[in-house]
């Protein structure tokens, strides 16, 4: 997927204006949030537990590369293949040859990042496949030709009406002429559509929660079973996964887990937990005869060294963007790439380039909500800023908002002027606000009164009173 | 004023020495936050000073990507608050920036590392630092009101704020103190954020402002002026006669003018 | 082998700064982490394995019916099929054995087609924690029978409760000695959230779960 990550503000704008999304973001707040929260709740281990996951997760990074040669040497066992890509464009084209040697002319595909990272899709539709996403919203959204705007529940801002109106254009060619608005008609008539695609696919495609080292299993966690009709039903099975995807063993995952259900969709565990490790074996009567693991670096060994290395440790889950005010103000597709929220807002400027995407870091209040509920700890806020100096220092920064810095630090820096230029300032403001407390309109500070009145100050500041006080009780 | 708790004996060596680290925003827009902070901390023992050399914590660099200035910043608070017992500031967020993040800026090992540290270690939002740290369970204060309380991110997540304000709240005479929906969901201030991306921040501000209407309550209170001044400015600018002050000059019993209002 | 994964490689041990493969005396121990897998912390329950499994199960929406003997298992069926008025002709798993099915029933042992109705597995274990029952594939338990038909009844026996994942797990190695091509852990029907948050059951997979729970 290109990257719309520069046009922040303008797509801001247009979440901010759009009803239909102010209203599914209302919905998405109280419904994710107090269900996580009950989920939570209710176990009383979950703190130990997260601090255990984040262990199996730095533990497992600081070795990356002997846990990915294990699990390399385990699907081979298996009879399976796994492919090695650097960069997005290299995964695509691993992923066009394994189709094009099978001969495929379908590929149904079940929910993944990475494949939306490698952008898949138009890959393959530009090679003459035909990619059918299967995962509900995915499917919603690759009809409606949009990005995800939520890495759990992509097509959260489409409402009822606009799907149905999505579904009534497209479905007519499979014989379904009538619009229906009913969520369970819709997931009806999509249940009936998307069936006889699993059926007649050569290759499904699925990404990876998990990748476990001890047994060269790749895991999908779904709610829907569409990642298993993906990945059983096809001649051959392809798995796109970043590197940091991979634990050592099935009770490390197993562990993960228990964090992962509750903070993505306050469930204890989701409906399907599906290991796949290798082909079908002899004698199977069904599942794929062929079996691809794709490992993705796209920059991801590079931030293990660095600053961001923590980011690493991130399981999707979602939860710090259901947590984020901005992210329900804007919406995600204002991110304009894969990944949205606070985890989005460090992974895009580091995957697609700061001076690309640097609106993201900036647009965040650093209230540190996504933080305290990252079920791995990740220090969002800290990492949001981290960018924000690394912006500063490559001089990315608007020259505009870079001199009032300079200059207000040079005073900051020097008391005495401080003092002298703000209490002379203070005293201006004092009086042009005695009138009404208060100042409906400031030059150069159209930000804040274009929608707020400034409070006026006293007039005097505090420190030229307390320095009164200080001779007076002399 | 009768009935504060007193910790230590009034001989003046034996009481705390506190530094007030007024913020930039009480210094300038409301000083009467800082005495109210200095009233409190005297009733409840402390003696206290206020560093002539202070400016601001240096927020609006470190967060604004300019590490090289916000150490500068540091630096000069760091020295100008060592002599003291204790660092207090009426904000969650510039003590917070002193506490969490001042440490932060120095390699560690460095001198100023750990000098950095070791002011982090004594440095408290006032609120806070009456309750945990001098015990005060109440204050004698009156204020006629329904209130609601607005937890300020900076102090609920790095400094632990919650409880305290909430208790000592309760001890104020003829103040009620009612919750509001997701009181610990950002107003949209976020320091430059709110300039930076005034839309965004107006989206914020006024769902914390229908949650502060929802509850029906005519006052409402918080521990952090950045926060107070936006919520204030927004409510004023809709029409909305909600009055709002910082919590300590409730607890001072010195709330006369709210934030925004006119001379009386 | 691919210049790229050499080159993640060494991107990889860069970042770790190392030089190469981790030394052999850490390998070791590593190893013996994988060999020797150890389960972390284990939450707590609050029942027996089986009535924990029962109540979690039946929190997920899933069906449980509880019987003394194998030679129930065909009336549930039946029954299943009246309720929800489905054709008497199943697919149950090949290696599926000691049930005496009625001969209402036209019973076909294979892999699942697209418009079979209702399959009928055998569950390897049942995990009392979440409620999720574990099936693997195999000549004798096609993996297709626990996603295409409309109605999917599993048969569990209450031997083969755990209380944990972890535990069943422990007994896959201890039984199996290698990974199956699938591993499926299943948790209630199949079900979306899709459609504005709605949750609404049968999406892509089965609509019903009927897990019939076996004493004996
Ligand atoms: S950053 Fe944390 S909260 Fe956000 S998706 Fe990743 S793991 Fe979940």
């Amino acid at each position: 997927m290109k990257s719309a990550a520069h046009d922040f503000p303008s797509r801001a704008r247009a979440g901010l204006q759009n009803p239909d999304l102010v209203r599914a973001m209302a919905r998405a707040r109280t419904g994710f949030i107090d269900k996580r929260r009950a989920a939570v709740d209710a176990l009383p281990e979950y703190p130990q537990l997260r601090r255990i996951a984040r262990e199996i997760k730095e533990h497992t990074l600081q070795h990356l590369d002997y846990y990915l040669e294990r699990f390399e040497a385990r699907v081979r066992e298996h009879g399976g293949h796994v492919h090695w890509a650097s960069t997005p464009a290299e995964a695509q084209a691993i992923v066009l040859d394994v189709c094009r040697a099978a001969g495929a002319k379908r590929i149904t595909k079940g929910k993944s990042m990475v494949g939306e990272e490698i952008a898949l899709n138009e890959a393959l539709e530009a090679a003459g496949f035909e990619p059918i996403e299967t995962d509900l919203g995915e499917y919603i959204i690759q009809l409606a030709n949009e990005p995800p705007s939520h890495i759990i529940a992509p097509a959260i801002h489409k409402t009822r009406d606009q799907i149905a109106d999505l579904f009534h254009a497209r479905h007519a060619q499979y014989g379904l002429h009538e619009r229906r608005t009913e969520p369970t008609a819709l997931v009806g008539e999509a249940r009936t559509v998307l069936r006889e695609k699993f059926q007649t696919a050569d290759v499904g495609i699925t990404g990876a929660n998990f990748l476990v080292a001890e047994t060269g299993s790749s895991v999908i966690v779904t709610n829907e079973g569409n990642g298993d009709l993906t990945n059983t039903l096809p001649r051959v099975h392809v798995v796109t996964a970043g590197i940091e995807k991979v634990v050592p063993t099935l009770e490390d995952m197993s562990t993960i887990l228990r964090v992962l259900a509750r903070n993505a969709t306050g469930q204890e565990a989701s409906a399907y937990t599906t290991l796949s490790s290798g082909p079908r074996r002899a004698g199977d009567l069904d599942g794929p005869g062929e079996y691809h693991v794709v490992l993705l670096d796209n920059g991801r060994s590079q931030m293990l060294g660095n600053e961001f290395h923590e980011m690493l440790r991130c399981i999707r889950c979602g939860a710090c963007m259901n947590h984020c005010p901005v992210y329900h103000a804007v919406g995600g597709h204002a991110y304009g790439w894969v990944y949205v929220g606070p985890m989005g807002s460090v992974l895009t400027p580091l995957m697609v380039g700061l001076d690309e995407a640097r609106d993201l870091p900036n647009a965040c209040t650093l209230n540190g909500r996504c933080r305290e509920v990252c079920p791995m700890e990740i220090p969002l806020s800290d990492m949001i800023r981290k960018l924000r100096e690394r912006e500063f220092d490559e001089r990315l920064t608007p020259p505009r908002t870079r001199l009032g810095l300079r200059a207000w630090a040079f005073a900051a820096r020097r008391p005495a002027l401080y003092r002298f230029v703000t209490s002379l300032a203070m005293r201006v403001l004092g009086l042009l606000g005695r009138r009404r407390g208060r100042l409906r309109r400031l030059p150069l500070a159209g930000g804040w009164t274009g929608t707020r009145d400034l409070p006026a100050p006293a007039g005097e500041t505090f420190m030229a009173a307390w320095a009164k006080r200080r001779v007076e009780k002399r | 004023m009768p009935n504060r708790v007193r910790q230590s004996p009034d001989d003046a060596t034996a009481r705390p020495r506190v530094g007030l680290l007024v913020t930039c925003l009480v210094d300038l827009f409301r000083p009467a936050v800082g005495f109210a902070a200095v009233r409190l901390l005297e009733d409840a023992g402390c003696v206290v000073d206020v560093p002539a050399v202070q400016t601001c914590c240096g927020q609006p660099a470190y967060n604004g990507g300019d590490s090289g200035n916000a150490r500068a910043i540091a630096k000069r608070t760091i020295e100008a608050f060592e002599p003291f017992d204790y660092v207090v500031a009426p904000s969650g967020s510039c003590a917070g920036m002193l506490r969490e993040h001042y440490p932060r800026l120095f390699p560690t090992g460095a001198g100023w590392h750990g000098r950095a540290q070791a002011l982090a270690e004594r440095t408290h939002e006032l609120v806070s630092f009456l309750a945990d740290v001098l015990g005060v369970r109440e204050v004698a204060a009156r204020f006629e009101a329904d209130a609601t309380y607005h937890d300020s991110c900076s102090g609920l997540r790095e400094m632990g704020v919650r409880g305290q304000p909430r208790r000592l709240l309760a001890s104020v005479g003829g103040l009620t103190v009612a919750e509001m929906r997701d009181s610990d969901a950002c107003c949209g201030f976020g320091g430059t954020f709110c300039v930076k991306y005034p839309e965004i921040s107006t989206r914020l501000v006024d769902e914390k402002c229908a949650k502060i209407l929802a509850t029906g309550a005519g006052v409402l209170l918080g521990g952090d002026l950045g926060c107070l001044m936006n919520i204030a400015g927004r409510l004023a600018r809709e029409s909305h006669p909600v009055r709002v002050f910082h919590v300590a000059e409730v607890l001072a019993g010195t709330a006369g003018r709210g934030i925004g209002e006119r001379g009386r | 082998m691919s210049i790229a994964r050499e080159r993640i490689l060494a991107s990889v041990r860069r970042s770790l700064r190392r030089a190469g493969p981790l030394p052999e005396s850490v390998r070791e121990v590593l190893d013996r982490r994988l060999d020797a897998p150890a389960p972390n912390l284990k939450p707590a329950l609050d029942d027996d394995p089986v009535s924990h499994f029962v109540h979690k199960a039946d929190a997920v929406h899933a069906r449980i019916s509880r019987v003394s003997t194998l030679a129930e298992v065909s009336g549930v069926v039946l029954r299943h099929i009246e309720e929800h008025g489905l054709g008497e002709s199943i697919v149950a798993a090949p290696g599926l054995e000691g049930v005496q099915w009625s001969n209402r029933l036209a019973v076909e042992r294979r892999a699942a087609r697209g418009s079979d109705q209702i399959s009928v597995t055998g569950a390897f274990a049942g995990i009392a924690e979440t409620g999720s029952v574990m099936l693997l594939s195999g000549p004798e338990s096609p993996t297709t029978l626990n996603f295409l038909p409309e109605d999917h009844v599993v048969v569990l026996r209450e031997s083969r409760i755990v209380p944990h994942l972890e535990d069943a797990w422990a007994m896959l190695r201890e039984e199996r000695g290698s990974m199956p091509r699938t591993v499926n852990l299943i948790c209630g029907p199949s079900k979306t959230g899709d459609v504005e948050l709605v949750i609404l059951e049968g999406a892509h997979g089965p609509r019903r779960l009927h897990v019939i729970v076996v004493r004996e």
